[in-house]
Formats: structure tokens, C-alpha cells, sequence
């Protein structure tokens, strides 16, 4: 009962003493799922480790959670190793974790489907944004290591297919730390400076870990941000990488990719061919119309006797000549119709006919006429016309009325 | 002219000048100087064929950061 008593801070240093030195806790592995998970602006992660009856307080030093390949998310199931100790100042104990791996799958699947959501949700796996391949690219830009059986296999089946196409081989790490800013910084400076029409990125096969540059953000960022159309080129069939699903184009392996890059020369001379003939047939087609044509108008009695024309036209002449002078004659005869007919009436009207019936005309004798008896005066001389002659004659009286 | 022409714009003249000609409605003084542009063309694209050699270069940052080709050696 005497003993004496112990500050705090000491009870808390045994304890930290005693749980330190055991070996069991300096390195555990604990199952459990994460809540409340934060990160500090520190750098450092702060979470609970918790089952259906208890929890556990966890911390991850910025140094261990850089190390991260995926992010840890509330709700996960996880295994997360570390050293469990004391947190002096508060009295409590805590996991400090090194890592943290996702149960059932590895962190590098979760990784990547994380994200492959978070590109997709901001749209950089839309079709709309893929650009079309150009059809027969001058320059390739092939960004891959310069080592290893992917490049040879590319230059082989390009050089096979169609050799007009220059390649420009940018020489990069695929594997390792350094390998995703290597290859996002090839796919800027092939940009940059505009050195190819089309990119292939790749590389051969290997593990999920070999492959995990193409998987990574800053690859798929370049990509994305690529002015010259990209083809993305890794691993074996199998294999898809984030950078497939940003790639304007996918190619199942590099071999694939220099197959979908150029068209192969011998299409191209059968295309070429084909050309030819269909040149060949439109212009012979052309020719056969003409020469149909030709013969058809030779046939023709005109062309192959030209003085038929002439004999032709001098029909037309004379036939002109016909319809003119009967137009003439019919004119005429009318005239000649008319000139008799008014000669009739004229003679119809003709004083000396009526006087033919034995009527007289009266007149002075300087001829004037004497229309009125009373224009008479006995003693008047008068000349009486006859028919056939005059007399002169005098007024021997007048008598007014008949 | 052939020579500053692409393998592609060679063949999309090609294209033009067979629908021209298909159409068949140019007269023949113009049809056959198409023809005879499209088989100068055709031999040009076939000549390109033939001797089309594979260039494959090796890129590096030069100086200014400014693209340099070097020969590409077989590093396997």
C-alpha cells in the first residue's frame, strides 16, 4: 500500500517499455475493416481497424502511406501490418502501419479500379475524344524500351508492312518508379515538338507489376492530353491497362499495334491495281460509246454522200419556189375576180344602158343637166340624148307635175 | 509535282480521277488526260512501293531540349 505512487507519465513509458519489447507486437498483422480514415495535411493517415465487437486506433506515417498503391477507403476489408505501441501522450495504445493490403484481391487491382472509375468519371476513357488514326502516318513516335523483344517486333512488322513510314524510337524505362514520368515526358515532348503524325506506347508482356506504369495516372494524363493519336500497346492480349482505355486506339500487343498502325503495301498495290482497271474500263467504256456513236452517224446516207445534201437542199428551193408563185397566182386571180365583178356593176350603172331602153337624158345644150321642169322656160333650147344620138330640141311649153 | 506528292494525297487523286472517269461525263479530251494523269499516278505510288526503304532513328533531347536522330542500334 506503500509503494509510491507513479506519474503518469511513467506508468505510461513501463508500459510503452513492456509493449515494445515484445516480439509478437512489434510486428502484427491484424484483420479488420477501415473507418474513419483521414489524412492530414501532415501527410499522415489516421484510421479505426474495426470487427463486429471491437476496434483498434491506427496511425500511417506520410513515409509508409506514399508507399500506398491504392486508396484506402471506409467500409474496406483490409490486412494492415505494423508495430503495435503507445501513444505517450494520450495513454493509448495504436497500430502504426506500414501497409495496408485490401482483402481477397491485391492492392494493385483495387488500385486500378479506382482509378480506372476516377478517369472515366472525368471522362477521359470518352469515345468522343478519341482521335482517328491517321492512314498512312509518315512518322511513328514508338515509346518503349529500347531493349527488349517489343521494339524489335514493331520495327520488324512495320518495316514488313510498309516501310515508307519513318520510325523514331524514344527510348524509356517501362518498369520501375522511374518508368511512368519517363513515359508521360516522351508523349509531351513527342508534342511538344511535333516530331510523328501517330505514337505507339507499350511494351511486351510480363506481370501486373511490370506492366503497372500503364496503369499509372501521369500515363494516362499524357495520353489524354495528346494532340498525336496514340496507341497504346501492352502486355499480351489479356492484358488491359488504364492506358488501353485512354489510348485513341488499343492494340492487343505491340506486334498488334504495328498492324493497326500502317496499311500493308501488298492491299495497297492490289487497291492500286484496281485503279488501274477501273481507269482502263471507264476510258474503253467511253471510247466503245463514242464509236458507237460514230458509226451510227456514218450509217447515215447523208455522210457517206454528201451531194445528197445538196440535192436535198435544192429540192427544199424549188419546192419554196412552188409555194411561192401559187401564193403569186392565187393573189392574182383574186385581183383578176374582183376587177370583172366591179366591171359588171360599173356596167350595170352605165347611163347609156339604161337609156338603151329607150329612156332620153335632158340637158342644156353646154350639157348641163336639167334635173327639174321647172328649171324650164318655153323657148329654152335643149338637147335630148338618146340612146344612140342627140337632138336639140325647144321648150314648146311647160307643165308642172305629171 | 510526284515529287513532293505523299503516297496518300497520290492515292486520293487516284480516287478522283477513276470517279471521273466512271462518271463519264467529260469530254473525251479530258477524259483521256485524266487517264493519262491517273496512270502517271499510278506508276508513281507503285514506284513508291517498290523502293520505300525503313528508316528507324533514335531519338534524343539535344541541345535546347531540340529533337536529335541518332542510328538505331540493335541493343538485344
Amino acid at each position: 500500500m506503500d509503494r509510491q505512487a507513479l506519474s503518469v507519465s511513467e506508468l505510461n513509458q513501463y508500459v510503452k517499455t513492456l509493449m515494445d519489447r515484445d516480439a509478437m507486437l512489434s510486428s502484427v498483422s491484424v484483420r479488420g475493416e477501415l473507418s474513419n480514415y483521414k489524412i492530414y495535411p501532415s501527410g499522415h493517415h489516421y484510421f479505426t481497424l474495426k470487427d463486429s465487437e471491437s476496434s483498434l486506433r491506427c496511425v500511417m506515417f506520410r513515409s509508409s502511406a506514399a508507399k500506398l498503391r491504392f486508396r484506402p477507403e471506409n467500409g474496406m476489408s483490409v490486412t494492415v501490418s505494423g508495430r503495435v505501441s503507445v501513444y505517450l501522450r494520450d495513454g493509448a495504445y495504436q497500430l502504426t502501419c506500414t501497409s495496408i493490403m485490401p482483402e481477397g484481391q491485391g492492392d494493385l487491382q483495387v488500385a486500378f479500379e479506382q482509378l480506372k472509375q476516377k478517369l472515366s468519371e472525368e471522362g477521359l476513357f470518352d469515345p468522343a475524344h478519341k482521335k482517328k488514326l491517321p492512314p498512312f502516318p509518315g512518322r511513328i513516335a514508338i515509346i518503349t524500351s529500347s531493349a527488349g523483344a517489343a521494339v524489335h517486333d514493331m520495327i520488324r512488322i512495320l518495316g514488313h508492312r510498309w516501310p515508307m513510314t519513318k520510325l523514331l524510337l524514344l527510348p524509356v524505362r517501362v518498369q520501375g518508379v522511374e518508368a511512368p514520368p519517363e513515359i508521360a515526358g516522351a508523349i509531351r515532348y513527342a508534342n511538344e515538338f511535333q516530331i510523328a503524325d501517330l505514337i505507339i506506347t507499350g511494351r511486351g508482356g510480363g506481370s501486373m507489376e511490370d506492366l503497372w506504369a500503364f496503369n499509372d495516372e501521369r500515363v494516362a494524363r499524357a495520353i489524354y492530353a495528346s494532340q498525336i493519336p496514340v496507341i497504346s500497346a501492352v502486355g499480351h492480349e489479356p492484358d488491359v491497362t488504364i492506358s488501353d482505355y485512354v489510348a485513341d486506339r488499343r492494340a492487343s500487343t505491340p506486334s498488334n499495334a504495328a498492324e493497326i498502325a500502317v496499311p500493308d503495301w501488298r492491299e495497297m498495290r492490289e487497291l492500286l491495281e484496281g485503279y488501274g482497271i477501273r481507269s482502263r474500263q471507264a476510258v474503253e467504256k467511253e471510247l466503245r460509246t463514242l464509236s458507237q456513236r460514230l458509226e451510227a452517224l456514218q450509217s447515215k446516207r447523208v455522210l457517206r454522200d454528201p451531194s445528197v445534201y445538196l440535192d436535198n437542199r435544192r429540192m427544199d428551193l424549188d419546192r419554196m419556189r412552188d409555194r411561192l408563185l401559187s401564193a403569186q397566182e392565187r393573189a392574182l386571180a383574186n385581183k383578176r375576180q374582183r376587177f370583172v365583178g366591179l366591171g359588171a356593176s360599173l356596167d350595170a350603172m352605165s347611163p347609156l344602158r339604161v337609156l338603151s331602153r329607150g329612156y332620153t337624158v335632158t340637158s342644156s345644150l353646154s350639157g348641163d343637166p336639167v334635173r327639174h321642169v321647172a328649171d324650164l322656160n318655153p323657148g329654152d333650147r335643149v338637147r335630148v340624148r338618146f340612146y344612140d344620138g342627140a337632138a336639140d330640141c325647144r321648150v314648146e311649153t311647160v307643165q308642172e307635175g305629171v | 509535282m510526284a515529287e513532293k506528292m505523299s503516297f496518300e494525297q497520290g492515292l486520293a487523286r487516284l480516287d478522283e480521277i477513276v470517279r471521273h472517269l466512271e462518271k463519264g461525263d467529260l469530254p473525251l479530251g479530258e477524259s483521256l488526260a485524266l487517264f493519262e494523269e491517273g496512270t502517271g499516278l499510278l506508276n508513281t505510288c507503285n514506284q513508291m512501293l517498290e523502293e520505300a526503304e525503313q528508316k528507324v532513328v533514335k531519338l534524343r533531347k539535344g541541345a535546347d531540349r531540340q529533337p536529335e536522330e541518332l542510328p538505331f542500334e540493335d541493343e538485344t
